[in-house]
């Protein structure tokens, strides 16, 4: 009996490590796709904070709602982007298996870029009189 | 002892939702370091993955939850133009009022030398925060796809510990900012 329930529970965790296995190689596309829309956005984001410092007519543009200033179409452009940029590389990308390491240093980067676009000093260097 | 409608959503926006977020974060780095083949066994990697996905789901949705409420409800009376062109109605005040906005207030000067605290606090906190909702939505995401997978896949592990850390940097920038500047111009 022990010997039973000794031999059931061995089937059972080596099933459970097949499942890990299998969940650790799924194709790596749906992954990337959101790892880059991040990037995406986050570029977006520092690239309109800036261009609206730098122009009056895109920061007169971007204000869709005016008791939140152009920061309401700053961040409902680059939360729309992030989200377009992430299903539409989803559907791309769905059954491929991108190289993970490569996408996710491309979207650090683009990260980067944007927090340097949303960095005061840097942006207000572009104040347009 | 009470509050006012706009200092019960400065709370929302700032304290509970604050909160949630930083009790998701400790508990999802926790779970997330600790995913490892060497250190939990099969079973124990299926039964933490639970409190994995919500740990990391709730932080996405807090962080989301911050940034709307930030800047939809709570920007807004912050940002109020009350005090004239030359912020005149500030003038004399110890502290905002009706007739003067916090940032009509922290530009006056009238109270120190306060403006850079609009000019570099407030500007930066209004635009990084959005950055954070982003990076918790891909730490979330890659630990709903890959799951248990996540132990063995080191690569994956490491994205998602990177993107669930930069996710909480990014928000520990603007909350700081946050209070801060509520502490030296608060929202009534």
């Amino acid at each position: 009996m022990t010997a039973e329930i000794a031999t059931a529970v061995v089937t059972d965790e080596e099933k459970t490590a097949r499942e890990l296995e299998a969940e650790a190689q799924r194709p790596s596309g749906p992954a990337a796709a959101v790892i880059l829309a991040s990037g995406i956005g986050a570029l977006v984001l520092g690239l309109l904070t800036t261009l609206a410092e730098a122009s009056t007519s895109i920061h007169d543009w971007l204000q869709f709602y005016d008791r939140v200033g152009p920061l309401s179409g700053k961040t409902i452009v680059a939360g729309a982007v992030f989200f377009a940029a992430w299903g539409a590389l989803t559907v791309l990308w769905r059954r491929s298996n991108p190289p993970l390491r490569t996408v996710t240093i491309a979207a650090v980067a683009l990260i980067v870029l944007g927090l340097i676009g949303t960095f005061p000093i840097f942006f207000q260097a572009f104040t347009s009189e | 002892m009470s509050l006012t409608n706009r200092e019960t959503w400065t709370l929302v926006h700032g304290l509970i939702i604050g909160t949630l977020f930083l009790l998701a974060f400790a508990g999802g780095l926790a779970g997330l370091w600790s995913l490892q083949r060497g250190l939990v066994t099969t079973v124990g990697i299926r039964e933490r993955m639970a409190r994995l996905k919500i740990g990391t789901t709730v932080m996405a949705l807090m962080a989301w939850a911050t940034v709307l409420t930030g800047t939809w409800v709570v920007y807004p009376w912050y940002r109020e133009g009350l005090a004239g062109d030359e912020l005149a109605g500030c003038a004399g005040l110890q502290a905002p009022t009706d007739a003067c906005s916090p940032r009509d207030f922290l530009l006056s000067n009238v109270s120190g030398s306060t403006e850079d605290w609009h000019k570099f606090g407030m500007e930066w906190k209004e635009h990084i925060a959005w950055i954070s909702p982003m990076l918790a939505t891909v730490a979330m995401f890659l630990v709903l796809y890959y799951r248990g997978g996540l132990s063995r896949n080191r690569t994956v592990r490491l994205i998602t510990i990177g993107f669930f850390v930069a996710a909480f940097a990014v928000a520990g920038i603007a909350g700081l900012f946050g209070a801060l500047i509520t502490k030296a111009a608060p929202v009534h």
